[in-house]
């Protein structure tokens, strides 16, 4: 579904990433991890079309076509949905009137009709109860004075309405307690699907207890270091990230990723 | 360079004078000598202050010279013939409406035999030939107009509405004060008497609109005076083509804890003007001043607001709001004077601009003079572009680029939308909102 090869990326001429390969296949849930700085969020922006990055090179292929040659709505509308680490706070814009704006685009996309406003509001409060969200949130401003927790239970309550063929979730289980973790981690879950990949960038490896990622990737210095199964993300916690850093010394060369048993 | 400039403004001004000369004796109340003479007075007035020029400092960004060359006439009567139907569609539902064409009341359009006692509704023209006591008062003197364009409304005046609210009375549906200007090269004085006793309470809508292309220049001051706990809320709408001008006073005298809440929705014209002055005399009086300003093309708009805390324990709070696009231009300044013994005065001020284009322009100066030491007094000002993030956000949820922009410069101009009370004009505002943005939003959900 989604094929980076050997991506270089820069903010004002300061390379992040360097030569990042990764794949990842319909049905696949793949862990993204790394320290602060790595350039996490740097790689799920990019896939989402965020132009104040530049790509110098590699290319990205995302169901056969030129991920890099869309613009950001056509990526949205042909199935790829970013779940913001920070998410933007948009004073005198209704979280509905989003909801029902990003879903129609996408419908409009695909040639269906519009949802009425009678379907749109059963189909939202299904999603909201899935959340476990207050439906008032819906009528506030697009995240304005949502507390941290609420600004992710959004994301993942616009993802499980948008429903998208490709998912990247950036760190949106940090700043959660115990409860909403457990919530998010659900609504991640029940997304699982054999037509859907799901990215989840994260730093820690607590929400992986919840679920259980194929494949777990270890970014670091620009580049993906070190790729393995779910054990991996256990390994990190039990040895921090510079061990990370200590195998690449360890064993440099361009283009080599570590594989650690599972 | 300076002699050809004087030249035209003192042609400009000799225009004025020559058309006031011409006019003179078909004006409304030509019969009464002390109204004769105030309009000489003041005609003399004004050509001894002459036009403002931009060395003025309240006129520092706005060129008068579209009214200097815009060979406008003076008429004392239309005889424009208005549609119905046109009307129809500007009445706000169930307020009482007052159509004005022209500068003259046009009883016909109107419709106010719904007020209620205690309210009286008559047009200044009438007033003028009644003659009642105390009319000569309430013009004021002429030594106390504060500019040249008050000194010249004074001296041509041809009609408006005077509203007179008894002690206790509350006007449940406003009052919809509809100015139309239909006939080509036309200038417009009209002047509007508010008065509003003890504990009386209403909602006025000042509303100048142009039809067609014609162009017209309005000169317009409303003068509104509360008495003690009296609430007025008086929202001016302006909408013009870029063909006319418009420049506009409004005079606001607050007794001991009455309430004033003022908006400002100017769409603009060629140039825009509108100085918006309220005097806090009262103690514990409080004013709201609202305004969103919304210069595209080669539109010019430019508030000037004051607030006097003359009285101590007065509050006042003022958001002005500017959406800029194209050459537009806007202007504004927020001045405000806290005098000697107005203790405990809380006044806040905030001024937010969107530039939308790299041609539009906007000049923003708070202006506060504070003369007493126990007081609350705030201001800010802003300018910028809409949010990289926000628009990122929202096309990363499959709006596309111009979608995304629309729905975030609607968002910001209508907040100040959201704070008007009145349902049937908001909805007129939000109508008005969309039309200036560069992409139509499908409805609200
Ligand atoms: N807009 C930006 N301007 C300048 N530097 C940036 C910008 N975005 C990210 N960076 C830098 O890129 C690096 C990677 O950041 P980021 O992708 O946010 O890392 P992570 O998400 O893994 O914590 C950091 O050094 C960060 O400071
Ligand atoms: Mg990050």
């Amino acid at each position: 579904m989604l094929e980076i090869r050997n991506l270089h990326v820069s903010v004002d001429d300061k390379p992040i990433l360097h030569g990042l390969d990764l794949a990842v296949q319909a049905g696949e849930v793949h862990a993204v991890m790394g320290p602060n700085g790595s350039g996490k969020s740097t790689l799920a922006q990019v896939l989402a079309g965020r132009d104040s990055f530049t790509v110098t090179r590699g290319e990205v292929r995302y169901l056969g076509r030129d991920l890099l040659a869309l613009p950001p709505e056509e990526r949205a509308r042909e199935g790829i949905f970013l779940a913001f680490q920070y998410p933007v706070e948009i004073p005198g814009v209704a979280n509905i009137y989003l909801l029902k704006s990003a879903l129609n685009a996408l419908r409009k996309h695909r040639g269906e009709a519009e949802l009425d406003a009678m379907d749109f509001l059963a189909l939202v409060r299904d999603r909201l109860k899935l959340m476990g969200m207050d439906e008032a949130l819906l009528y506030r401003p697009v995240n304005q004075g949502f507390s941290g927790g609420e600004k992710k239970r959004n994301e993942i309550l616009q993802m499980a309405l948008l429903e998208p063929k490709l998912a990247i979730l950036d760190e949106t289980d940090s700043g959660l307690d115990i409860d909403a973790l457990k919530v998010v981690a659900d609504g991640i879950e029940s997304m699982r699907s054999p037509q859907r990949a799901i990215i989840l960038v994260t730093h820690y490896q607590r929400l992986l207890d919840y679920v259980v990622p194929d494949r777990v990737h270890v970014l670091s210095h620009g580049r993906i270091a070190l790729s393995g199964g779910p054990g991996l993300a256990q390994e990190l916690e039990r040895r921090g990230y510079a061990w990370v850093d200590e195998m690449q010394i360890a064993a440099p060369g361009p283009g080599t990723t570590g594989e650690t048993a599972s | 360079m300076n002699a050809p400039l004087s030249a035209t403004r003192r042609d400009a001004c000799h225009h004025f004078l020559d058309e006031f000369r011409r006019i003179r004796d078909t004006l409304p109340g030509r019969q009464r000598p002390w109204l004769a003479h105030l309009r000489d007075q003041a005609m003399q007035r004004f050509m001894e202050m002459g036009f403002p020029t931009l060395r003025s400092e309240d006129w520092k960004y706005t060129s008068v010279a579209p009214i200097e060359n815009g060979l406008f006439t003076l008429a004392a009567c239309t005889s424009a013939v208005i549609d119905r139907s046109a009307i129809g569609a500007l009445a706000l539902p169930g307020a009482h409406l007052v159509v004005f064409v022209d500068g003259r009341h046009v009883p016909d359009l109107s419709r106010t035999d719904a007020l209620p006692d205690g309210a009286t509704l008559t047009s200044l023209a009438v007033l003028l030939e009644r003659n009642p006591r105390g009319l000569a008062a309430q013009l004021g003197h002429v030594d106390d107009y504060p500019s040249a364009f008050a000194a010249l409304n004074a001296a041509c005046m041809t009609d408006g509405v005077c509203v007179h609210l008894a002690r206790g009375t509350r006007l449940e549906a406003p009052i919809h004060l509809l100015f139309v200007t239909t006939s080509d090269k036309l200038a417009v004085h009209t002047r509007n008497l508010i008065v509003a006793e003890p504990d009386s309470c209403a909602t006025i809508v000042e509303h100048h609109v142009g039809t067609g292309t014609t162009s017209c220049f309005t000169n317009t001051v409303t003068d509104i005076a509360l008495a003690e706990r009296a609430r007025i809320v008086h929202h001016k709408l302006q909408q013009e083509n870029t063909r006319s001008c418009h420049v506009a006073a409004i005079n606001a005298q607050l007794a001991a804890e009455s309430r004033f809440a003022s908006t400002s929705f100017a769409l603009g014209a060629a140039l825009a003007r509108a100085d918006i002055r309220v005097a806090l005399d009262g103690a514990g009086a409080e004013c709201t001043l609202d305004g969103l300003y919304l210069p595209d093309g080669r539109r010019h708009i430019d508030h000037h607001t004051r607030i006097d805390h003359n009285q101590p324990r007065c509050t006042s709070r003022e958001l002005y709001k500017g959406v800029l696009d194209g050459a537009g231009r806007g202007v504004f300044n927020g001045r405000l004077v806290v005098h000697p013994g107005a203790q405990k005065s809380d006044a806040a001020q905030t001024n937010r601009n969107l530039l939308l284009s790299e041609l539009a322009e906007i000049d923003t100066k708070p202006q506060l003079e504070i003369w007493a030491d126990d007081v609350k007094c705030s201001h800010a000002a802003t300018v910028g572009q809409l949010d990289a993030d926000q628009v990122f956000y929202l096309r990363s949820r499959g709006l596309d680029d111009a979608t995304a922009r629309a729905l975030l410069t609607y968002a910001f101009a209508a907040e100040m939308i959201q704070r008007v009370e009145l349902p049937s004009l908001r909805q007129h505002l939000d109508g008005l909102i969309r039309t200036r943005l560069p992409q139509s939003l499908e409805a609200l959900p």
